[in-house]
């Protein structure tokens, strides 16, 4: 049975993965036209003056510094909160425990449009303006999971003994952490931490909820796709887009590679 | 024998860890506490802002929400066109879903049973990168794919096949004047997004086979088909179930997909948009929000008897 596998499924199964990356490819393809008003193919003509033009645009440059600091902000939150959760969930066995685990991961099983309308309606009664802050608080809520997730395989797999090690040579609770437990956890942290970034700085369900008036880098994608204006420079700008979250994505790959808790399981 | 080893607690951090040591519960606590504190407040908090905003009305007149409390929002749910989106949007996260159980099939298949060394890691990479690369970047290369111009008409052209285009864009209920403004074109694009999250714990539910079941089908006389339709498949279905809750769920949610390609007509995500943004009822909007929740309960309910969770 497990000896080769048959023409069919061979095919079923490549074509399957060509369907999941060839349109990206084209994102890279039409960031070169020279036509600008429609998505003829195949394009014109190339020219690689739209990442001159897309520099050169002053109403770019204010919604990525914006989604750079919520990622890293959210990032960060999200590590330590995260972190803390793994911690406690790790090993100990307690009352609440699978209601907890399940609080964690509902942000995100949960589709993005009710975590947004959630905190608008919160925003809406509490009287909250909106600001960096109400998108943060959106976006390190949806992340903290995915530090979780990273963080917890790895102490599951870590063993108990070590702890024990370094409390029987002397070691108190705060050296353990910092000498024993932090370079064990280290590049799974790191892998979630990518891999929150990464979800950060392309959400943008959520975001629409939380931001008001303010324009992440996605929401500026976004309003381009409802009304086109220069559509290479979108392209451009989808390439960057694209960038941020690929290059996380396959560091946090290599991170963790190898190990049973390979980070990105847990979208 | 020496003497026990007990060495003077030398500050405050070495008399706080014998206090864990004795109280293990406390340093439990005091790890838990700030993320709990957080979902807490801000997650659970903001969800019972929105179940408190769907009981409140909007004044008809002046258009303030009215904040007492009251059934009027819920029962606008049940008016002709609103009870429309919502069979529209289950309808079509039940048909992405099982395209997309069709399409992972193959490709988990594969990956579980026959892939192995640099072809495995391949294969991973392969659904792990579309999974996690930037959602607005994806929906927007299948504008660049379907619209009228663009390669995929190209293509029908340079190969005679228009009339398969031309035939799906009459058939009723899927007219548009391309691709990318038929009700087919958003179901296509919701079904490439949420594909890797079919995969995955379909490939995980496959991994779990045995072989040793295999064989014995096979010793049994069963043929291959026999095997794949009597023991694989339902070994296999818990990885599709739970699969199926992340393409339902996010399905029923999404307002990016059907606002970028399709013909614009309202699916529950877009309608909470629009309602809270430029129509501003926000009573009606979080009524709205409550649907997919509602549905959701009893997707998961049904799936964690069919033991779905196993597999996730």
């Amino acid at each position: 049975m497990r000896s080769e596998a048959s023409w069919g499924l061979k095919l079923a199964a490549l074509g399957g993965l060509l369907f999941l990356h060839l349109p990206i490819l084209l994102i890279f393809l039409y960031a070169f036209t020279t036509e600008e008003r429609s998505y003829a193919f195949p394009p014109p003509g190339y020219t690689t003056q739209w990442f001159g033009v897309a520099w050169n645009r002053a109403d770019i440059w204010p919604p990525l510094w914006l989604s750079l600091r919520v990622a890293a902000i959210s990032t960060l939150m999200a590590m330590i909160l995260g972190t803390l959760a793994a911690a406690a969930m790790a090993r100990a066995r307690f009352f609440g425990r699978d209601q907890i685990s399940l609080l964690i991961l509902l942000p995100i099983a949960l589709p993005g449009v009710i975590t947004g309308m959630s905190l608008r309606s919160a925003f809406g009664i509490m009287d909250i303006p909106f600001s960096t802050w109400t998108i943060v608080l959106g976006h390190a809520t949806f992340c903290i999971v995915i530090v979780y997730n990273n963080a917890i395989a790895r102490m599951r797999r870590l063993s108990g003994g070590i702890l024990e090690a370094s409390a029987d040579l002397g070691a108190n609770a705060f050296q353990t952490f910092r000498y024993v437990l932090l370079p064990n956890l280290g590049s799974a942290l790191l892998a979630g931490g990518m891999l929150a970034f990464a979800l950060s700085f392309d959400e943008v369900i959520v975001t629409t909820f939380t931001a008001g008036q303010q324009s992440t880098l996605p929401i500026w994608m976004l309003n381009e796709l409802v009304r086109p204006r220069q559509r290479p420079v979108t392209n451009v700008v989808a390439i960057v887009v694209f960038a941020a979250t690929f290059v996380p994505i396959l560091i946090a790959y290599y991170l963790t590679r190898g190990g049973s808790e390979t980070a990105g399981m847990g979208k | 024998m020496t003497a026990p080893a007990i060495l003077p607690a030398k500050g405050a951090a070495d008399r706080l860890t014998g206090t864990f040591w004795r109280r293990p519960r406390l340093l439990l606590l005091l790890l838990i506490a700030p993320p709990l504190l957080w979902l807490g407040v801000v997650y659970l908090g903001s969800l019972a802002a929105l179940l408190l905003q769907s009981f409140y009305s909007i004044d008809e007149f002046s258009g303030v929400v009215k904040q007492e409390f009251t059934l009027k929002t819920y029962a606008e749910l049940f008016r002709a066109q609103n009870l429309d989106i919502i069979l529209r949007t289950v309808v079509m996260a039940t048909a992405v879903t099982l395209a997309c159980a069709v399409l992972a099939f193959p490709i988990a298949y594969y990956a579980a049973r026959y892939a192995k060394g640099p072809w495995k890691a391949a294969f991973y990479l392969g659904v792990m990168l579309p999974l996690w690369s930037s959602y607005l970047v994806k929906v927007y290369a299948w504008k660049l794919i379907l619209a009228k111009e663009g390669i995929l008409g190209w293509a029908a052209q340079g190969t005679g096949t228009g009339f398969v285009i031309d035939g799906i864009l009459s058939i009723p209920g899927l007219q548009g004047s391309s691709l990318s403004t038929s009700p087919f074109g958003t179901f296509l694009v919701f079904v490439y997004i949420w594909l890797p999250y079919m995969i995955l714990p379909m490939q995980a539910a496959l991994e779990r086979v045995p072989n040793s079941m295999l064989e014995a089908s096979a010793d049994l006389g069963a043929t291959r088909s026999q095997t794949f339709r009597t023991v694989i498949l339902p070994l296999a279905l818990p990885g599709v179930i739970a699969g199926s809750i992340f393409t339902f769920s996010l399905t029923l949610g999404d307002y990016i997909i059907p606002q970028i390609v399709g013909n614009s007509s309202r699916f529950i995500g877009l309608t909470v948009y629009q309602l809270q943004g430029t129509a501003g009822n926000t009573p009606l909007a979080a009524a709205f929000a409550v649907v997919p929740i509602m549905i959701m309960l009893v997707y998961l309910t049904l799936a964690k008897r069919a033991g779905a969770f196993d597999a996730l």
